[in-house]
This record gives C-alpha cells, sequence and structure tokens, in this order.
C-alpha cells in the first residue's frame, strides 16, 4: 500500500515538475520564435539601420523604426510624468496618513482602474480626452490638432499605470520598519518630513523597481493607445502632434504582412523588440522588489 | 509658523486633491461609458447576430462577440486553473522556500505577466503559421490561456507562500504524503483561487491585442474550434472605426455591456476575499 502512494506521489510529483518546467521554457521559446521569423529582416538591413532610420515604406523595401520608438518614448513618458506624483502622492497617503475608512473608498477604485479593459480606456480617450484636446487645450498652444495626439495617448496610458503604479508603492512603503518613523517622528519631525526623509529615502530603489515596471506595461500597451494616437508614422516633434507607437504598428498591420516575407520579419522585429525590452525592465526590477520583500 | 508646518499643510492638501483625482478618474470613466452607451443600447442589440449590411449602419447586434467572448475566456480559464493549480501547489509545497528552482520560476512568472498581450499575439500567431493553422476559436483559447496563466499563478501562489507551515507538518506527522496534504493546501487557499479566477476573467475578458492575431474575427457563433470566433473588445474597437454613427452608437452599447461585466467581476472578487475566508487559519 504504502508503496503505491510513494509511487503515486513521486509520479504526481514529476508531471508537476514537467508543468512548471514548460510554462518557464515559454519565455525562452518566444525569444526563439520572434528572433527567427525577424531573422530575415537582419539579412539586408543592419540592425543600427532599423533602429536609427525614420523612413517606413514596407514595399520599397524600406523599414525605418525611428519615428516608432520615438512614438513609443514619447508616449510611455508623459504617461509616467503624469502618473508619477499622483501615485506617490497618493501610495503616500494611503500609508503613512490615511484612517482605515479612506482605504475602503480608495482600494476598491484602484481595483475598478485595473480591472477595466483597454478598449474602454480608448472609449474613453476618444469620447472625452481626444475633443478636449482638440476643441480646449490646443488651440491656446498651436493652429490646429485633431486631438489624436502624443498627448491624448499619455493621459489615456497614465490613468491606466496608476492603479499598478499605486499598489507597487503602498507595498514598498509598508516594507520600511515602523520604528524608523517612530524615531524620526519623536525628534520632532512632521509626518511629511519623515515620509520625504525616512521612508521615501529608504524605498527609492524599490519606487525606480516599480516605475520601471509601469514603464514596460505602458510600452506595450496597444488598443487604447491604437484608438487616441493618430497613428502617423513621423517621430513627434510637439504634444500636439500624431504618433505611432511599436505596439499599434503591430496590431494595424498585421493583416497586411502576409503579402511581404520581409513585411511580416519587420513586424515580428517590433515585437522582439518589445519583447526584449520589457524582459529586461521586468527581470532588473522584480530583482529588486525581491530583494527588498526579503529584507 | 515655522515652514515645516506650513510644508506639511501644502502636502496634505496635494494628497487630498491626488486622491480626488483618483476617484474623479473612475467616475469621470464610469459616467462616461453608462451616458454615452445608455442612449444606445437595446435588447436588439444583445440578443441579435450581425445582419446584412452590419457596418454600414443596418440592424443586428454583437451577440456573436459576446458568445465569442465567453466561449473564449471560460475555456482558457478552465486551461489555465488545470495548470496553475499544480504548478502553485508544486512550488508552495513539493519545494522548500530556499529553492533555487522556485526563486527562478516565481521570476519567469513575474516577467511572463509583464509582457505585453501583443507580443502573445504576434508570438501565437507565428507559432500557428509554423503549425499550419488558421485563426480560430482554438487558437483565440489557446493565447488567452497562456494570457492568463501567469496571472492565475502569481495571485495564487502570493496567498499560498502565506499558508500556516504548521498544518502541513500536522499532515505530514499523521502519516500523509505530499500529495495527500493537497486536500488541506487547497482548501486553505480557496479565497485565493476564486480571486485569482476572477482576476484572470477580467483580464481574458478584456484582452483585445492577442485575440486579434489569433481568434480573427467573425459575423457569426463559432460552432466548431476551427471557425474564427469574434470577442468583444475587438467588436468594440472595429465598430468604433467605421465613419456611420450608427454603427459607433452599437460600439458605445457593446462598451458598456463590457464594462458592466468587468465591474461585476471586480467587485465579486472583492467580495470574496472578504467573504470565502471562513475556513482560513
Amino acid at each position: 500500500m504504502a508503496n503505491i502512494r510513494i509511487a503515486k506521489e513521486k509520479t504526481v510529483g514529476g508531471v508537476m515538475f514537467v508543468m512548471t518546467a514548460l510554462s518557464l521554457l515559454l519565455v525562452v521559446a518566444m525569444a526563439v520564435g520572434l528572433y527567427f521569423k525577424s531573422a530575415p529582416i537582419f539579412e539586408d538591413h543592419s540592425l543600427w539601420e532599423l533602429l536609427s532610420a525614420s523612413e517606413w515604406k514596407p514595399f520599397k523595401n524600406k523599414f525605418g523604426f525611428f519615428p516608432f520608438i520615438m512614438g513609443t518614448v514619447w508616449v510611455t513618458g508623459i504617461a509616467l510624468l503624469l502618473a508619477l506624483p499622483l501615485s506617490l502622492l497618493t501610495a503616500a497617503f494611503l500609508t503613512e496618513y490615511s484612517r482605515s475608512w479612506v482605504k475602503r473608498w480608495v482600494y476598491p477604485a484602484l481595483d475598478i482602474l485595473a480591472a477595466l479593459p483597454s478598449v474602454i480606456y480608448g472609449v474613453w480617450g476618444t469620447l472625452l480626452i481626444v475633443p478636449w484636446i482638440s476643441d480646449k487645450l490646443a488651440p491656446h498652444f498651436v493652429e490646429y490638432s485633431s486631438g489624436y495626439t502624443v498627448l491624448a495617448a499619455g493621459i489615456v496610458l497614465s490613468v491606466m499605470i496608476l492603479p499598478l503604479l499605486v499598489s507597487l508603492l503602498v507595498e514598498i512603503f509598508s516594507t520600511v520598519p515602523q520604528e524608523l518613523r517612530d524615531a524620526s517622528q519623536s525628534l520632532g519631525a512632521t509626518r511629511w518630513q519623515t515620509t520625504k526623509k525616512v521612508v521615501i529615502r529608504r524605498s527609492l530603489p524599490g519606487i525606480l523597481a516599480a516605475v520601471v515596471l509601469a514603464l514596460s506595461r505602458a510600452f506595450g500597451e496597444t488598443i487604447a493607445v491604437l484608438m487616441v494616437c493618430g497613428n502617423l508614422p513621423q517621430a513627434p516633434h510637439s504634444l500636439f502632434d500624431a504618433c505611432y507607437p511599436i505596439p499599434t504598428l503591430i496590431a494595424n498591420n498585421y493583416g497586411e504582412m502576409l503579402s511581404l516575407p520581409l513585411y511580416e520579419a519587420a513586424l515580428m522585429f517590433a515585437a522582439l523588440i518589445l519583447f526584449v525590452v520589457v524582459l529586461l525592465f521586468n527581470l532588473l526590477s522584480r530583482i529588486i522588489l525581491y530583494r527588498i520583500k526579503k529584507a | 509658523m515655522r515652514t515645516k508646518y506650513i510644508e506639511e499643510i501644502a502636502v496634505k492638501v496635494l494628497m487630498a486633491v491626488s486622491l480626488l483625482t483618483v476617484f474623479g478618474l473612475v467616475a469621470g470613466i464610469i459616467w462616461t461609458i453608462f451616458h454615452r452607451g445608455w442612449s444606445c443600447i437595446s435588447w436588439e442589440m444583445i440578443f441579435s447576430l450581425p445582419g446584412g449590411g452590419f457596418y454600414i449602419g443596418k440592424e443586428g447586434g454583437f451577440l456573436n462577440a459576446i458568445v465569442g467572448s465567453i466561449y473564449i475566456v471560460a475555456a482558457s480559464t478552465f486551461l489555465g486553473l488545470l495548470v496553475s493549480i499544480p504548478v502553485v501547489f508544486y512550488l508552495n509545497v513539493y519545494l522548500k522556500g530556499s529553492s533555487r528552482f522556485a526563486y527562478v520560476a516565481r521570476l519567469a512568472y513575474d516577467v511572463l505577466f509583464g509582457i505585453p498581450s501583443i507580443v502573445y499575439g504576434a508570438f501565437a500567431f507565428t507559432l500557428m503559421i509554423w503549425l499550419g493553422m488558421r485563426t480560430s476559436l482554438l487558437g483565440g483559447i489557446l493565447v488567452t490561456t497562456l494570457l492568463i496563466i501567469p496571472i492565475l499563478i502569481r495571485s495564487m501562489d502570493e496567498v499560498a507562500q502565506n499558508f500556516p507551515r504548521d498544518l502541513l507538518e500536522a499532515s505530514y506527522a499523521l502519516g500523509a504524503t505530499r500529495l495527500e496534504t493537497m486536500g488541506v493546501v487547497l482548501r486553505q487557499i480557496m479565497p485565493g483561487i476564486a480571486t485569482a479566477t476572477l482576476l484572470s476573467i477580467g483580464r481574458a475578458i478584456g484582452d483585445a491585442a492577442a485575440v486579434m492575431f489569433t481568434a480573427g474575427f467573425s459575423d457569426s457563433i463559432p460552432t466548431s474550434l476551427t471557425q474564427p470566433a469574434a470577442t468583444l473588445p475587438l467588436s468594440i474597437f472595429f465598430q468604433l472605426s467605421a465613419p456611420q454613427a450608427e454603427v459607433q452608437n452599437r460600439a458605445y452599447a457593446a462598451a458598456l455591456v463590457l464594462t458592466i461585466i468587468v465591474l461585476i467581476i471586480s467587485l465579486t472578487g472583492r467580495f470574496i476575499t472578504h467573504r470565502f475566508s471562513k475556513n482560513k487559519i
């Protein structure tokens, strides 16, 4: 009897190990698959040329990713610039200041923000943000803007990464030992001085990790950005220019790409760029976060 | 007054402003979707398939997308749980806390969680071409399963890591093997499984970028796994890009339906974490 039970335990353990290992292999498989699919494009073009050229004419064999990369950089930059102060203040409030009844309202609200699908953010953006930019905001600065701009995409993205940032920051701030706060306050520091000089300073690596994670989330966001960014393959020069970030490039052209082998390779290269950047960002920040949790 | 007190007040004001902004955003988004969708929605849209000339504003509804989404979400959640429960069990019961393999595995799931869904879509698309598959319900189900497995594992693992070791020891002491201890573990992490499931359903139903490549789109309800299937987010997206106001209105109605579903899921998740925890020590 005992032998059967032990054999069962061992077999199931083996199966579970295989399942775990297989799901790990998914990361490797993705890297390999995307690399091989995008390999044809490296035969004609050097990596540097692909990343720095700005002409995108797939049917004339011109694949310049520069406008798309700049589009991504602008959009994520704006999103972070808007979301970071907001989430720092919110997280500091939640861990350092608030009473529990406030938390009972804030967390469900953040839950809802995190749960809303990106297409809904896209609808919200087209209904509210885009007209607001083209009618109210842009006329003060430029002659004409359709509203489908870098700024619109940045605003929508900033709301989307907000819940992620706040929950990460709250988690990080709560790892700061209470004794440190008590020590600071017993020396006569105010709550904000304590927050600023003790909690935030001690959490700096964690804040960095959270920011990098949020950046990589914003990097890959597709549908919501696609709906508000304007989709013009140009490197944006102002907040009121249209742009064309990398994920939207893939989503917009996947139907067309089968017509040309190099076109497909180029889009898979775009996916590979996203994959590599997100992978590196995630590895870096997760390792930092693990260290913080352990300490 | 000293500057530090002035600063304190200023910061408090700023914090209040940012909290109000958060609430304002939530209320604003939901209000926009409800306000715009409510005036467009009708039962006919929810319960009928797209008719002829649907995309130039003729009659019909988006039942195809609702059913397609339900098929994909139900199947992929089931498959996802089938994979992730054993993995979580393995990580937490079979492996020791100090295990190097467990560390790498957790890191990998965290990384997979961060990979954007469009990359999953592109990757699955190349796989499908390699295997000679066309865009189909099956493709959509598989890619969504891959997409939600990291979410399921991560959120269940978070609960399982706090599992009281004493319970395991008690079970071993009675002569149970690690496998036989599963019943005890499952009962303890039940609320974790429930919230993880809801979380992944919410993610799966809202995802558009991955299924765009793999499930395709169709105006009818798929009757087999090899037929393409429509999904709710894609249906919203396609209808919104049409120039006619009638078609766009249907997109707003579909957005309202999707928002209501997601809100219900999210609120149930909160409720469950509170209620379901009665078995928990």
